[in-house]
Formats: C-alpha cells, structure tokens, sequence
C-alpha cells in the first residue's frame, strides 16, 4: 500500500471529479464536502510522499509495472515533492474557501463548476508528478482546457477572454507537442532521466536546438512570460473568483517548474547555460517583463487586474533567476516558487471577499474596509507586505535570495529591476491602504486590525471564507521565518549543480 | 528539387501549420480561428505520423506466426515494420484535439448568445 501512494495523489482527484455529477444528482450540497474531502485525502498522500522523500531520496514509481523507457514513469524528487505539497494544499485551501462564493456567483452551476475544479487540480498535480514528457504534454492540456472552462463562466466579457486564452495556450501546448515529437525522432526516448543519458552525446545537433527553442517558446506562452501575456490579464480578471484563487497562483508556476525541469533535468545546465546564450536571453526577458508589469501594474483601476499584472512582474522575477542562472539565483527562484504560490493565493482570496462584500472588484471598494473587514485587511496587509518583501514575511528572503545571486552574476540590470518593482510594489499597495483608511478615525494607523472596539459597523467576510485566506497570512510569516530548514531540508537539493 | 519531393510530407506539414497559423491570426471571426487552430493542430498530427514512416517496404507492426510469445521467438527484423508508438501517441493528441475544439466551440457558443455576433470587431465594440 505504501509504495502506491504516489500515484494516488493523482488518481484520487481524477476519480473524485468523474463521481462528482453522480454526487450532484443525490444532492447538490454534498459537492462541496465531496471536493474537500478528495483534495484532503491527495494532500495526505503528497505530504506523505514529501516525508518519504526527505528520508529515502527520490521515488521512482512505474505505472503498470512497466519499467522504463517503455512505460510511464513517475519520479519524485525534492522539487517536485515541494510542488506536489504546493499545489494539493492550495487547492485544498480554495476549495474550502470556494462555499460561499460559488453560490453566489454560480448558483446553478455548482456541481459542474466542482468537477472541472477536480479536473484542474489532477492537471497541475500530473504535470508536476510525471517523469514522461508525452504524459506531461497531456496533463499540461488537462489543467489548460479545465482553466478555459473555468474562465468562461466568469462575469461579463469572461467568454472572449477565455477564447483568446483557448488560442493562444493551444498553440503553446502545440509548441511543446512539437518539441516532444523532435526529441523523439532524435533519440527515441520520452522518458526524461532516459532523455538525459542519451542527449548529451546529440547536444550539437539542429534537431535538438529546435526542439528546445519550441519547448521554451511554448512554455513560455503558457507561464505568461512578458510578450507572450496578453492572454492573462483578462483571463484571470473576468474568471469566478474561486477559479482565479486557483488558477492564478499555480498555472504560471507549473510552468515555470516544467521550464526548470526542461532547461534543468532533460538538458543538462552544460547545454542550457554554458553552451547556449539562453540564460542571457532569459535574464533580459526576465528584466523586461518585471519593468512592464510593474508600468502596467500601476496604470489600474481594476484590483483584481491589478494583481494580474503583478504577477506578470512575477514571472519576470522567477525567469529572470534563471538567467542569472548561478545557484543562488536559482535557489531563489525556486523559494520565490514556493512563496509566489502563497502570496498570490493570499492576494486573490482577499479579491474574492471584495468581490463576495461589494460584487465588484475596483480599488475604490477598499473605502473603509480598515474599519469594517478588519481581518480581512490583517492577511491583506500580511500579504502585501510580503509582496513588497519586508522581513519577516517570506517574499523578503526570495529576493534576498535572487538580488544575491545577480549581484554574484555581476547582472546589475536584474537588481535594479527587483528594487524598483519593490518601490512600485510599495506605491501599489500603500495607495490601496489609503484607500481603505478613509472615513477611519486617528489611532488606528497601525494595519492591525485596531478597528476591533470601536462603534463602526464590522461586517466582516463569512467564516468559510475568512479562515482559508488568515491560514495563508500566517503561512507567509512561516514560511519567512522557517524559510532556513526549508532550503536546507528541500530547496538546496533542488538546485541545479553548475 | 530533389530535397523537397522525397520529403513532401514534412513540407505540407509547415504548410499545413502556416496556413492554421494565418487563420488564427488575420481571421476576424471566432469560427474561422477555431478553424485556422484546429489546422494547426492537424499539421502536427502529419508531423509525428510521418516520422514513424520506414523506407523500403515496411508495413504495419501486426505480428503472425502465433500469439505473443511464439511470436516474440522469432527475430524481428525491425526495418520490416514501421513504427507505431508515433500513432499511438497521435491517438491520445486527437483526444485532445477534440477536446479543445469542444471547449473552444462551447465558448464561441456563450459568445454568440450573448452578443449574436462572430466577428471579434464588433464584440469587443460591444463590450465597451
């Protein structure tokens, strides 16, 4: 029983999704336990796999008994036992956190709406499980076309939105479909640890250039790296705020872990960054794509197109690590993994609960809300903070971690683009700040929730809500403060040796 | 001239590509780029179909001379059978062809009911 374990982590959701409408038709209430129950038991199981592999090392685990390169292969080692942690608790956390909100915004919808979210998850934990590249081409279409779905529901203008993602992330998977099919002709393998005994003999070959251009290009697309992400921020804005808690925080960084596994696991760091000027390209893209989202961040009026467009900046942080391409950028960018998932869950639950209070989601519905969700505002302002990277919160160590690094890489360019998306950061969320002081009597200029005793009426979010986004404020300060055995224990055996 | 005629299938393939490619592109109308997508989709399909091709006569993997194991006895002379995980795999991307056609589809569906319209033009005129 105990060596199945981690393919349960993947079966469960998939088998929980399919009984779910069975489920629907017997009661409509029962989804929503069904759903939490699902992702608890697949959170167990990666928890599980985590402690197995910090004791034992990584787990290889053949489907079918069919050892590989015939079969399909699942390797698990410390980056991908983090991710697996990552991905099933996020979404446990937003399908407690969904309740409330899917009723009001779905009302009629709500079986279908839990099954695709079933659906959603299985995508994102196959790709990160999978140690075949055909089998994590099929699961990366599994988590897209469940995200199409869950994005056209949303509010007005979500269909077109969702089309123009449905284009443009097709042709990304088609991309990456081609890149398999090169690699393939070239070397007859799909099978990654396969993939990367045999490529380093072919590292000059065309075909395998080829195919690794078309592999970042299409991942590319998908992580909605700078010019590749004008799907994103309508996408993300209009969906159902549940399926942008979703969603948000893990559909970019999937990627960004497949673009490592890629770069880092089926090619060798002697191809992708010594023999390749791709680290170069990635930095500067990275530097760009932190500028721009920066610009546009501040240009909006939406907060939740807002949050879109920091996470834009985002990804720019995590590529542009990458570029700088020595190990402790690359230890950053994967701790800036592990926090980005945090930070943005946290930032797009408290979107939610606006757009649950006020059914609309611009800056100027923060009036007063200091004085009447003053909880709420306790894990906004923690995750802000965190966002802008103040010390005991987690985001400050990433970008210790990453500045470190591109001041060890001489990339001076990388710096300045960190501080100064730090400084708009700060403008961004202290205007939201102000906003949300207004009407607000003196003594309570401390974001900590002072508004308690005093005579303003406190509606604050229901509970359902409000516990799933406290829990992700008080992990952001964990994860800050804890972040040492985290690097020692996980991350630091995730690197890359360069 | 030689170089394009003996590898034909792998220059109707980028065409087939560019040609979705254009559609996706320079097409106003939502069902035309579904279109141009699905091409696209199709293009690598012919892709991976055609490397598994063999020169010289090789037919499909279909093994006589007794079931699976007094098959395997003999020795299989791999040039004599072309190579069938590039379809097996194809199998599996039709799926998911289908499925993004279908959820691409049922989109351009809400979008139709919504605003009677196909063109992108006038939708996003609508939606201001």
């Amino acid at each position: 029983m105990m060596e199945q374990i981690p393919v349960l982590i993947v079966i469960i959701p998939l088998m929980c999704a399919l009984i779910t409408p069975l489920v629907g038709l017997l009661r409509k209430n029962f989804c929503y336990p069904w759903v939490i129950l699902s992702l608890a038991v697949s959170t167990t199981c990666s928890v599980m796999t985590l402690n197995t592999v910090l004791h034992h090392g990584v787990i290889h685990y053949y489907l079918g008994n069919w050892h590989p390169p015939w079969g399909i292969e699942y390797v698990i080692d410390h980056l991908n036992a983090m991710m697996l942690v990552l991905v099933s608790a996020t979404a446990l956390l937003v399908s407690i956190y969904s309740k409330k909100s899917v009723e009001q915004e779905l009302p009629d919808k709500v079986v279908y709406f839990y099954t695709v979210f079933l659906l959603q998850v299985t995508g994102f934990l196959g790709i990160v499980i999978t140690g075949d590249v055909f089998n994590l081409y099929v699961f990366l279409e599994i988590a897209s076309l469940a995200g199409y779905a869950l994005i056209a529901i949303g509010e007005e203008g979500a269909p077109l939105a969702s089309f123009r993602y449905v284009v443009l992330g097709t042709v990304g998977a088609c991309f990456y479909l081609l890149a398999v099919g090169y690699l393939y002709v070239a070397t007859g393998s799909l099978n990654m640890g396969d993939l990367a005994e045999i490529l380093p003999a072919m590292y000059g070959s065309k075909v395998i250039l080829v195919a690794f251009a078309f592999f970042l290009v299409g991942i590319a697309l998908k992580m909605a790296l700078f010019p590749l992400h004008v799907w994103l921020p309508d996408a993300y804005t209009k969906a159902p705020s549940t399926a942008s808690a979703l969603l948000a925080p893990l559909m970019t960084k999937v990627a960004i872990y497949v673009m490592l596994r890629i770069m880092f696991t089926v090619f060798k760091p002697s191809f992708s960054i010594e023999y390749l000027p791709i680290a170069k390209i990635l930095l500067w893209v990275g530097i760009i794509a932190i500028f721009a989202g920066a610009l546009m961040a501040l240009a909006q009026v939406d907060f939740k197109r807002m949050l879109c467009y920091i996470i834009v900046a985002e990804v720019g942080y995590m590529v542009g690590g990458v570029g700088v391409a020595n190990a402790v950028a690359i230890k950053g960018t994967i701790l800036h993994i592990l926090n980005d998932v945090v930070m943005t869950l946290g930032l797009f639950t408290v979107a939610g609960i606006i757009t649950y209070k006020m059914k609309q989601h611009n800056l100027s519905d923060f009036k007063a809300l200091f004085k009447r969700m003053p909880l709420t505002m306790v894990a906004f302002v923690t995750v802000a903070l965190s966002i802008i990277g103040v010390p005991p919160t987690c985001g400050f160590f990433s970008k210790w971690y990453l500045i470190q690094g591109a001041i060890l890489a001489d990339s001076w360019a990388f710096v300045v683009a960190l501080l100064f998306s730090s400084l708009v950061n700060v403008v961004l969320f202290f205007r939201i700040f102000e906003v949300g002081y207004e009407f607000h009597s003196t003594g309570a200029a401390h974001g900590d929730g002072h508004g308690h005793g005093e005579t303003a009426v406190i509606e604050e979010a229901p509970l359902s809500m409000l516990v799933p986004t406290l829990i992700v404020a008080a992990f952001i300060v964990l994860i800050g403060l804890y972040n040492q055995p985290i690097i020692l224990n996980i991350i630091q055996f995730a690197v890359p040796k360069i | 001239m030689d170089f394009i005629v003996s590898k034909y299938n792998y220059w109707i393939y980028i065409i087939l590509m560019m040609i979705g490619f254009y559609a996706m592109i320079a097409k106003r109308n939502l069902v035309k780029k579904i279109i141009g997508m699905n091409i696209f989709q199709t293009a690598i399909i012919l892709f991976f179909v055609s490397t598994a091709f063999k020169k010289g006569g090789a037919t499909l993997p279909i093994l006589t001379g007794g079931h699976g194991h007094a098959a395997a006895e003999h020795a299989i002379e791999v040039a004599n059978y072309i190579n069938p995980l590039p379809h097996v795999l194809m199998l599996t991307a039709i799926v998911v062809m289908v499925a993004t056609l279908g959820v691409a589809l049922a989109i351009v569906i809400m979008i139709y009911r919504k605003y009677r319209t196909l063109n992108e033009d006038e939708i996003i005129k609508a939606l201001k």
